[in-house]
């Protein structure tokens, strides 16, 4: 049994750092919660880890930057995949220069569009869910994803993308519209379609 | 400094009167009137009708119960929205007559806001907290994040406590709803299968709705579907909030709106709360649900930092959302 060391405890998941095959790997355990009951416990749990790994394998296919997977336990809601000693986005963001943020703003932009370009929808596109190394943004945090070919599941995904911008970096909030630069390049279908869709889910919230 | 609130973005007019002690709120009066359809949702007209007929009696019973005199009144504040136009618009034509009557200043005030504020102002140690703010209108997830309350999640379609109302209509229960169904959930043990559905840190409710209201018709027993129904909505609700507290790095959460009286959501929150070591505030019911002394309390911490508002630009904006309020009285 390697040592491991809690490196980051986030709301669904602590992520701990260890050893696997002689390669340094993180654990993502999904924790327990105990206010709610078993059956919806068990659940999350069993589900969100399965298609975590199975889309970010997927993901991996498409070209798009993810943590290498070593193992999944689905039952006890262990993936165990590469370490990334890279940073988040949601630390690096403001700090940057304006072209240096507009160059990666589209880069997260021409990401998104990879996965979207085969169906696959991230569930939780923010900053602090992309790690910056090597100059490529690394995709984490899969597990509110599903594989749905819809403008609705596209436009919702890039939604929660724009309001993470607009409350973690709203210094800098036209960063949006640089990520959608970059979708735009790399989507298959026409971008606009989205880029509609996300207006009309805007509108939908209350008192909008 | 001695505020009067003025309420009324929905079903409640209500009136409260309080004082800064220390930069802490005393609430020396909060008194209440909610208007109640025979049937069916709200009516926006008819409630407004209802304020107009009970707001001015409120007005002197607060002022009455907080034993101070309308002259010693330093500061009238209203809410400004969101809500139902005519609803509001009778809580701010009252506040402007009680301005231009006492020649008194006048504030309006974010709603949503002061559900947050009331809970710092009142409860001490309750500094920096993210809010769980679930009502029959609104379901927010807000924090404070560069300068402004920011809504880090909201639902996408209905409200929480619409969304049990909607049910408890469907199966014939009185408004409000959220009481009588967490009465029949505490007997209700066998789960069925709900839509649990989290997009980020937002929510939504529509579909979990419809599949509730098909195991009523296909005579699933009541109390398993509403015991389902908050087992599954309210762990969404507690797992949308420990997101936020997550992204936002706060070891705070707070509750309001009236969904907050619900014991099973307090118990989840707190539960949640302990597991990550973070504090957990709720305030007294009478400052959880939509009152007076939360609009009033507000108007005092926005007054004390400068913002000033003449009776001619007192308009009510029903879409004046939590992030549009630069939130001068905090660093």
């Amino acid at each position: 049994m390697n040592k491991e060391e809690i490196i980051y405890q986030g709301a669904e998941a602590k992520i701990c750092k260890s050893k696997y095959m002689g390669f340094d790997v993180v654990k993502k355990r999904r924790i327990n919660k105990s206010y709610r009951i078993k059956e919806i416990d068990n659940r999350l749990i069993f589900y969100r880890t399965k298609e975590e790994s199975k889309l970010m394998t997927e993901a991996r296919k498409y070209g798009v930057s993810v943590p290498i997977i070593f193992d999944v336990d689905k039952e006890n809601g262990i993936i165990t995949m590469e370490y990334l000693k890279g940073r988040r986005i949601k630390d690096i963001l403001n700090g940057l220069s304006e072209k240096e943020r507009i160059r990666i703003c589209r880069m997260i932009g021409e990401s998104i569009a990879k996965f979207h370009n085969n169906d696959i929808i991230h569930g939780d596109i923010t900053t602090s869910n992309m790690i910056y190394q090597e100059d490529r943004i690394h995709f984490i945090d899969f597990g509110l994803g599903e594989k749905n070919s819809k403008i609705e599941a596209k436009g919702v995904d890039l939604h929660v993308l724009m309001e993470a911008i607009e409350s973690t970096h709203s210094r800098y909030s036209n960063c949006f519209d640089f990520v959608l630069e970059g979708y735009k390049n790399e989507l298959k279908d026409d971008a606009n379609l989205v880029i509609k869709k996300i207006a009309e889910i805007v509108k939908r919230g209350r008192y909008r | 400094m001695l505020c009067i609130g003025i309420e009324g973005t929905a079903h409640t007019v209500g009136i409260g009167v309080v004082k800064q002690n220390n930069g802490k709120c005393s609430v020396l009066s909060n008194v209440l009137k909610i208007y109640r359809p025979e049937q069916g949702g709200i009516h926006p007209r008819e409630a407004a009708n209802h304020h107009t007929l009970y707001i001015a009696d409120l007005i002197s019973e607060s002022v009455k119960k907080a034993n101070v005199s309308f002259s010693e009144i330093d500061l009238i504040s209203f809410s400004k929205g969101p809500g139902l136009g005519p609803c509001l618009r009778t809580g701010a034509t009252a506040a402007r007559a009680l301005s231009l009557t006492l020649g008194k200043p006048i504030i309006g005030v974010n709603h949503c806001v002061a559900h947050l504020e009331i809970g710092r102002g009142t409860l001490s140690d309750c500094t920096d907290p993210v809010l769980l703010y679930t009502s029959g209108a609104n379901t927010q997830v807000i924090a404070f994040a560069e300068g402004r309350y920011r809504v880090f999640g909201e639902t996408l379609d209905i409200g929480i406590g619409n969304c049990l109302d909607k049910f408890g209509r469907t199966v014939g229960l009185d408004f409000p709803c959220g009481p009588a169904i967490e009465k029949l959930a505490i007997n209700g043990n066998k789960y069925l299968d709900l839509p649990y559905s989290i997009k980020g840190m937002d929510i939504a409710f529509s579909g979990l709705l419809t599949a509730a209201e098909q195991y009523y018709r296909a005579n699933k027993s009541l109390e398993d579907i509403c015991y389902s129904i908050q087992e599954t909505t309210f762990a969404a609700l507690t797992e949308v909030t420990e997101r936020a507290m997550a992204h936002t790095e706060k070891d705070e959460v707070l509750l309001g709106g009236g969904v907050a009286a619900n014991k099973k959501l307090r118990e989840m929150v707190q539960t949640m709360a302990k597991e990550r070591g973070a504090s957990f505030f709720v305030p007294t019911k009478d400052l959880c649900i939509d009152n007076g002394a939360m609009i009033a309390w507000l108007g005092v911490l926005m007054y004390k930092s400068g913002i000033r508002l003449k009776v001619e630009d007192s308009f009510i904006d029903q879409r004046f959302r939590t992030d549009m309020v630069d939130v001068t009285w905090r660093e």
